[in-house]
């Protein structure tokens, strides 16, 4: 097996006394699906904050290895746009956060933001109409419409973000997410509040992005049907801790895990 | 007396002009304020610096020998976007980086203490007395004459100084408004105005943002510093405290936050302060009264002043 994309090692997040992550080691693969589940507080929003530079671990090493190039990135010593920036990490929320108050376009020109910088000389020549930057813009606007056109939200491109119903601003986040080109894209709770159809939806938009862009997906769900049915790899936390980590027909039958529902199978399954 | 109209018109032109050096100065604090939430009190002070840097730049122009005042005032006004650039710059370094994530208080207070400094500052280099400069534009474009009623002629003009302060404004201001709507630099500015987390999250580099802001408030600055320079002929290192607090106002009547707003709020100041001087018995000695009553009365009726969105509470 290769080398994996992402390997979290010992990782423990202390808050004063709280022990919110405790020693979680786990493993993310290229071209897969890993997600991670357990009961609410079990940490996972932790882990996520932690990878995308929110916190700092207290405990821990986060290596990201960019297959193309070869480079490391150890995440827990990099500030934070830099993960995003340097590292291709991607993440979105369980409560949406995008820009509200800019159009849907703008969402995700916004997102391409460094190498729109660097194409302008950092503005400076961009305001000179510098050819390399007209390109440049050219090609960020294409690849927003490539997402746009994947997400649905085509027709709303030049509406602001705040006008689009739930389930828009859900892809439009992830749309957004993909614009910074990430090799590992963390998804907090993307179902959430989606109707079964939309679930659906989402299920094929994250294989899409999975087999045709190749990248790592990190994903945090509830939703079982979307977890069962898209991952490749389920990690499950409890209590800050790790308690199993497989596929989804070893995960649906381990012990801890259906102990740790509530000892319920149904609630797993 | 002369032609009521006649009369009206000059007051109109030198008002838009006056209005234009608080707009410029407004700008900075609204753009500062959206950003990082703070008052940068010290912003007074960066455009009397930028004043001060062009007087220093043309009394060098003239000892090098370059007289001729084309040259000279894009001279001044270069050299004053450049310095006071950096002046911007490290006063965001030193003062308010440190600071960021602490209480909303903290860089309000630096703010005060930043301002106080460099007022001490400026007069220590350049002393407390007011530094002239020769008026560099003189003569207008003659528009009409009117018969005063002792038969002697007057003649309206706008003056050459007018014309090119409003020139300057408004290139600068279409320049300004792409740079804000157009460029990776103003797109970078609106996202961390709306989540800097999430914009940290896209890649975007939040304290070079903040920085980028600070400096494009100075160079607006520097600019309304060179016209004031101009327009008045005398500077002295106390001028940042009543032209910042009037720009303050502009920029709380149009809206705090809205960069039109802050404009139209200068020009709007600009405008009751010149019409009061000028109509109002003893007008000159309450304009700055006047203005001051006018925000109270806007703010009583529009809080959020003339072009703000109220804020709304996510849910």
């Amino acid at each position: 097996m290769s080398r994996p994309l992402l390997e979290v090692e010992h990782l423990t997040i202390r808050f004063g006394g709280l022990v919110a992550v405790n020693d979680v080691s786990f493993a993310a693969q290229d071209r897969q699906i890993t997600a991670v589940i357990g009961p609410n507080g079990a940490g996972k929003t932790t882990v996520f904050n932690c990878l995308t530079g929110f916190y700092k671990p207290t405990v821990g090493r986060m290596r990201l290895l960019h297959a193309a190039t070869g480079r490391e990135f150890l995440l827990e010593r990099m500030e934070g746009f830099r993960i995003a920036a340097e590292a291709h990490v991607a993440r979105t929320f369980q409560n949406i956060r995008l820009f509200p108050k800019m159009t849907v376009l703008e969402n995700l020109i916004v997102a391409q933001h460094n190498t729109l910088m660097r194409a302008s000389g950092y503005t400076v020549l961009g305001l000179f109409g510098y050819r390399g930057y007209k390109r440049a813009e050219a090609a960020a606007i294409d690849r927003a419409k490539y997402w746009l056109d994947r997400t649905g939200l085509t027709e709303r491109a030049d509406d602001a973000a705040e006008g689009l119903p739930y389930g828009g601003q859900r892809r439009l986040e992830i749309a957004r997410a993909m614009c910074t080109e990430p090799v590992m894209l963390c998804l907090d709770e993307p179902a959430a509040g989606l109707n079964p159809r939309e679930s659906e939806e989402l299920n094929a938009l994250l294989r899409f992005i999975r087999d045709e862009h190749e990248i790592g997906v990190l994903l945090i769900e509830h939703d079982m049907s979307v977890v069962m049915e898209i991952s490749d790899h389920i990690i499950v936390l409890d209590y800050g801790k790790k308690i199993a980590d497989g596929t989804p027909a070893e995960i649906r039958n381990d012990p801890a895990v259906i102990r740790a529902y509530l000892g319920e199978p149904e609630e797993a399954a | 007396m002369q032609d009521s109209f006649s009369y009206f018109f000059n007051q109109l032109i030198s008002g838009i002009s006056l209005g234009f050096v608080y707009g410029l100065i407004a700008i900075g604090y609204t753009m500062v304020y959206g950003i990082v939430g703070m008052i940068n009190f010290a912003h007074g002070e960066i455009f009397m610096i930028g004043a001060f840097v062009a007087l220093i730049a043309f009394f060098i122009m003239d000892a090098i020998g370059i007289g001729w005042v084309p040259v000279a005032i894009v001279a001044m006004l270069l050299l004053s976007m450049v310095i006071n650039a950096a002046y911007g710059w490290t006063l965001e370094r030193v003062a308010y980086r440190p600071l960021r994530g602490s209480t909303r208080l903290a860089p309000l207070i630096t703010a005060i203490g930043m301002s106080i400094f460099l007022q001490n500052y400026v007069q220590l280099l350049q002393g407390a007395r007011p530094r002239p400069l020769r008026p560099l534009i003189p003569g207008g474009i003659e528009l009409w004459t009117v018969k005063t009623p002792d038969n002697t002629d007057y003649t309206v003009q706008i003056s050459y100084m007018e014309l090119m302060i409003i020139v300057i404004t408004v290139v600068l201001m279409a320049a300004f408004t792409y740079v804000i709507t157009r460029t990776p630099l103003g797109r970078a500015q609106r996202a961390c105005e709306q989540d800097q987390k999430m914009a940290a999250l896209l890649g975007i580099n939040v304290n070079g943002t903040i920085a980028a802001t600070f400096v494009l408030a100075a160079v607006l600055a520097a600019v309304a510093g060179l016209i004031y320079t101009l327009r008045y002929g005398s500077i002295d290192f106390f001028i940042g405290f009543l032209a910042g607090v009037k720009a303050f106002t502009a920029a709380v009547l149009g809206g705090i936050g809205s960069l039109p707003g802050a404009m139209l709020g200068g020009v709007l100041i600009g405008l009751i302060e010149t019409f009061f001087a000028g109509y109002a018995e003893r007008g000159s000695e309450y304009k700055d009264v006047a203005v001051f009553m006018v925000l109270v009365v806007v703010l009583i009726f529009r809080p959020t002043g003339l072009l703000g969105k109220p804020d709304i509470e996510k849910v």
